[in-house]
């Protein structure tokens, strides 16, 4: 665990840079933690990543297809908006915890 | 006359007919079991087929051997469930009327959901080992194939037994080093996921085995299309990995029916409480296994424990009581890593696998997290287990819940 600033203000993160803490995530902290990978956020991601914490808050397990599913983005448009690996980038945007397999 | 009806007769199905006939007085409970299926898989066998150390005999049996006297047994295909009306039709336009609603119909994989997969290179060079039809196809295959790129790939999340695809590299790279050609086979191991193991301990524990066994990891990687032509997997994001054979685990859905009845999510799977087992919909309606919505792995181990809380549960019902028994999220998997050595997990909705050791009276302790013999000789005696005493409801010398007792505790 670690602190980082982000948003303005001293957040916890994990060793690899996802929030500990869904509440400390504002859109402040989301447009931080994009510079990492070079993303200006725009509304559709926004929508994408309020989307996730939505669906997370709710205990439900998040996959690609479902984001392609919700309505907001295609499967194809949501690489563009998270170039490399979308859900675990936008999950870290979204300030929930780093998707994982059981194992 | 009261009525409980099973919507399914596999592993969780069975277990649930068993534990309830025996607990509930035949004058006052009608319980009945529908399936559209006669045979019963032993689905962990699956795994082993392609490589020849069981065959199709080793992993069936009829469903009747294991449902219980004084449970009515229906085979038929089930149109759908009218909640609202308590009822369930089925496809020859037979009604069953119920005060409690069972689903345990399981998951399924659909191939069909990935564009160029069910063309012409299944099971001709494509192959599931999901299926008995997919794992005897890949066993005829490998028997006489001289080497190339094998490649296994996961389409999609969740699926059922997630360790398999793990456990099919390790077997594989152990069947190729027998055979004496591992030299010529090339391994590929392709996820979604961000690596093959995902969790900490885990990962840092058997990473390493991956290296060992010099297969290749490719994270990140979300299957668009299959091309025949090329034979390639394709990505969404435009990578492409060539195949010489290409073993998948197809996308798993719930049943068809669960859509037709409204009452599942977008995959077809039973939103459900995942503490009490109870749908979030009805409050007659229990989720049992595969079919539900709950943030554990999709495997025989949790519809096991998971049935111990739900018995409970029904019987706190209808004794009056409220729900007071919750689930845990327990899962208990062997993880076959070749050669005669296997390594043991134990987690639940909040524990990751843990390092330490697993307490099991008479035949344990197996060490967690490590690659020793006694654990797969743990996952060979299962099947044993698994008939003759798991799908028949009777008690394991193991607890529902998950314990930390011989677990070391990391931080």
């Amino acid at each position: 665990m670690a602190e980082k600033v982000l948003g303005g203000k001293s957040v916890e993160v994990t060793d690899e840079g996802y929030l500990t803490n869904m509440a400390d995530w504002s859109e402040e902290v989301a447009s931080d933690l994009a510079k990492e990978y070079e993303i200006v956020l725009t509304e559709k991601h926004l929508e994408v990543l309020n989307f996730l914490r939505e669906k997370q808050a709710a205990g439900e397990t998040l996959t690609i297809r479902k984001v392609g599913k919700s309505g907001i983005v295609d499967i194809k448009g949501l690489y563009q908006l998270f170039p490399g690996g979308p859900l675990k980038i936008s999950s870290k945007l979204a300030g929930i915890p780093k998707p994982t397999s059981c194992v | 006359m009261k009525r409980i009806l099973i919507l399914g007769g596999g592993t969780a199905g069975t277990m649930m007919a068993n534990k309830l006939r025996k607990a509930l007085d035949r004058d006052d409970w009608d319980i009945t079991i529908v399936d559209q299926h006669k045979t019963h898989y032993y689905q962990p066998g699956f795994l082993f087929i392609p490589f020849g150390i069981y065959n199709r005999d080793d992993v069936v049996k009829p469903k009747s051997d294991f449902f219980p006297a004084g449970v009515n047994v229906v085979y038929s295909e089930i149109d759908k469930i009218e909640a609202e009306e308590n009822k369930v039709l089925l496809v020859d336009g037979k009604v069953l009327h119920y005060d409690y609603l069972i689903i345990a119909t399981g998951t399924k994989t659909f191939p069909e959901e990935t564009p160029g997969l069910k063309d012409k290179l299944w099971y001709r060079e494509i192959f599931d080992f999901y299926t008995i039809e997919g794992s005897v196809a890949l066993q005829k295959y490998f028997k006489s194939w001289e080497g190339g790129k094998l490649v296994m790939a996961i389409t999609e999340l969740p699926y059922k037994c997630p360790v398999a695809p793990i456990e099919f590299v390790f077997l594989a790279d152990a069947f190729f080093t027998e055979r004496g050609i591992r030299d010529k086979v090339d391994i590929t191991y392709v996820t979604p996921m961000p690596g093959a193991f995902t969790k900490p301990i885990a990962s840092k524990m058997l990473s390493e085995l991956l290296k060992e066994k010099n297969i290749n990891v490719v994270p990140d990687f979300y299957i668009e299309r299959i091309d025949n032509e090329e034979k390639k997997v394709v990505s969404y994001d435009e990578q492409e990995i060539p195949f010489n054979v290409l073993t998948i685990v197809p996308v798993n859905m719930g049943d068809e029916m669960i859509e037709r009845s409204g009452l599942g999510d977008d995959m077809n799977f039973v939103p459900t409480d995942k503490e009490t087992l109870r749908s979030q919909a009805y409050e007659n309606i229990f989720v049992l296994g595969d079919a539900s919505n709950i943030p554990t792995s999709k495997a025989g181990s949790v519809a096991h424990f998971a049935a111990e809380i739900l018995f409970e549960n029904l019987m706190n019902i209808i004794e009056g009581r409220s729900m007071m028994a919750k689930f845990d999220g327990h899962a208990n998997c062997y993880i076959e890593t070749g050669h005669g050595k296997g390594a043991l997990i134990d987690f639940n909705y909040d524990t990751e696998p843990l390092l330490g050791t697993f307490p099991l009276p008479g035949i344990g302790p197996f060490g967690l997290l490590k690659n020793t013999k006694i654990n797969h000789y743990g996952k060979v005696l299962f099947r044993w287990i698994y008939w003759h005493i798991l799908l028949k409801g009777k008690e394991l010398p193991v607890e529902p819940l998950m314990t930390m007792a011989g677990k070391k505790k990391m931080n």
